[in-house]
């Protein structure tokens, strides 16, 4: 593991807002558990669990916590300039951070989903669902890491388009979908394991190549303004 | 704990030596001007930055670390631009003002860290040898949440020094650190200079500055002032003119007798009484009372006018 992995892990791991990720998966398959137990029929649970609940809160809400967090707590505590003083291509920095920021929310959320869609339906369906919020994972991850390189708000701005954009835009005025990592991951998901329970609002080509497209942009922006990073003037 | 002589802690003189030059770098934000048309050029052996407050210090160190862009002029490092260009940090270290550490690691850790992160062939080996520059081999175990003031202090510049930059920047060291380990980090300081690197430490301190540097740069409401030996610039100080208001029982007799006096240039009288000029503050103030004797005056009120450091700062500006 490189080391600016190694300190991005350790730093992320041992705050206490690390500890914040855990209710909401553990929420995701409780509720899973109780609807499957009471005998509830997965078409009336599996869609406010599994997307209103699993896709459009617990994935992007982990996702900001831990993308603001791998790069954001550092600018905010100063700590950035230690890493940002060594003769390292900018990008042996930002690329290593979102693979650290991908793939805890990755972990964090596929599991539970997995659980949760394996509950509702399948195999097929749990793992369909864990590999859609793996790419989601990514393509949040980019865009919270440039975000928290963009404004000294990042945890904001990111709430902002989570559940002002895709949440409530998204079931108001259907043209923002096509700006939503939220529909790309039900899109992809609903293709990879086709079930009636997820109902997607965009192509299945168009989620792939706006996935992809966010993820790059994002991180290529991150890696620009990482160059660029310029130490806040103090009250001197 | 391994002990290690001044010498070999300090590394032996490098031969290799490096320039930071600044042609012409000004920074501002919006109307406001924060550095104005500063050119220096600095080379081996300490030099202190020293400045009131507000004059501009730390945005210029900034500059010079890479981590502002000037908003004209350019810095150089050996003739390369220091803003986005991180191949500068091979030969740069910089601690910052801002205590910021990772303190869920302990010394020894962080320290490694930036030693990997350098590349260095031996980072195990380059991380023990900053730390016992630094003296904190006996605490480098320990994690550095637990570590007083002066500590973190020195384990940010073991990590600054694990790769032997010929350039260190510090931008106020002795902020918050007691007599001793003032002490301890101007020796420290001392060390790294003689041995050939091209030491720039900040202060708002004159004493400081005094102790440690031989050659300074005087910043005032983000001009270079001053620059030079700091003996000169010393001597400028305490020379200036130090400006009076006394008033007596008969202020036209005594403004008449102070002008004989040699330590007194200038003199005005007004309704508010006198306002004296004097070159030699210790050898005015011997001498008033003895006038005032001589001449049977009664002197109600002598007050110094504006001692503060801003002002001397602002006196060599004018200089």
């Amino acid at each position: 593991m490189s080391t600016v992995s190694w300190i991005t892990l350790r730093g992320l791991l041992g705050r206490r807002r690390f500890l914040l990720l855990l209710p909401l998966p553990v929420v995701l398959v409780l509720l899973a558990a109780l609807s499957r137990s009471l005998g509830v029929d997965p078409g009336d649970w599996g869609p406010p669990v599994l997307v209103g609940l699993g896709l459009a809160v617990v994935l992007p809400v982990v996702a900001l916590i831990v993308g603001t967090g791998v790069l954001g707590a550092e600018i905010d505590d100063g700590t950035i300039v230690h890493i940002l003083t060594k003769p390292l291509p900018r990008w042996q920095i930002v690329l290593p951070k979102l693979a650290v920021a991908s793939g805890v929310t990755a972990v964090t959320v596929a599991v539970p989903l997995f659980v949760a869609g394996v509950l509702a339906d399948s195999v097929r369906l749990g793992l369909s669902l864990a590999a859609a919020s793996a790419v989601g994972a990514l393509a949040y991850s980019a865009l919270f890491l440039a975000l928290s390189l963009l404004t000294r708000r990042p945890v904001l701005l990111g709430l902002v388009y989570v559940l002002i954009w895709e949440g409530l835009l998204g079931s108001v005025v259907s043209g923002t979908k096509v700006l939503s990592i939220q529909q790309y991951v039900i899109a992809l998901a609903d293709r990879l394991a086709p079930t009636g329970l997820l109902q997607g609002d965009v192509s299945v080509p168009v989620a792939a190549v706006m996935s992809a497209l966010i993820s790059v942009g994002f991180t290529v922006l991150a890696i620009d303004r990482l160059r660029s990073f310029s130490v806040a003037g103090e009250t001197s | 704990m391994t002990t290690i002589s001044a010498d070999q802690a300090a590394g032996t003189p490098t031969a290799v030596t490096s320039t930071l030059d600044l042609a012409g770098v000004s920074r501002w934000y919006g109307n406001v001007v924060a550095v104005n048309d500063v050119s220096m050029s600095l080379g081996p052996g300490v030099t202190g930055l020293l400045g009131p407050n507000g004059a501009g210090k730390t945005t210029l160190l900034h500059m010079m670390a890479g981590f502002l862009a000037p908003s004209r002029g350019v810095v150089t490092l050996d003739g390369r631009p220091t803003w986005r260009n991180p191949e500068v940090y091979r030969q740069l270290g910089l601690v910052s003002e801002r205590e910021a550490v990772h303190t869920f690691l302990t010394a020894y850790e962080f320290v490694l860290a930036s030693a990997k992160l350098h590349r260095l062939p031996d980072p195990a080996a380059a991380a023990r040898r900053a730390i016992a520059q630094v003296e904190m081999a006996g605490a480098q175990d320990r994690r550095i949440g637990t570590y007083s003031k002066g500590m973190r202090q020195r384990a940010r510049v073991a990590a600054a020094l694990v790769h032997e930059p010929q350039v260190l920047l510090l931008d106020e060291p002795f902020n918050g650190m007691d007599p001793r380990q003032r002490l301890h980090m101007m020796e420290l300081l001392h060390r790294l200079g003689d041995a050939g690197r091209t030491i720039l430490f900040s202060s708002h301190i004159l004493e400081e500055v005094e102790q440690v540097s031989g050659t300074v740069q005087v910043m005032v409401a983000g001009r270079l002032a001053a620059s030079g030996d700091f003996r000169t610039i010393r001597r400028l100080m305490t020379n200036r003119p130090h400006v009076f208001t006394v008033q007596s029982t008969d202020d036209r007799a005594l403004a008449v007798a102070l002008m004989a006096e040699a330590s007194v240039t200038g003199v005005e009288l007004d309704r508010a009484g006198l306002t004296v000029r004097a070159g030699d503050y210790g050898a005015f103030t011997r001498v008033l009372p003895k006038i005032a004797l001589r001449e049977g005056i009664r002197v109600r009120q002598l007050v110094p006018q504006d001692e503060s450091l801003e002002s001397v700062f602002s006196y060599l500006v004018e200089a």
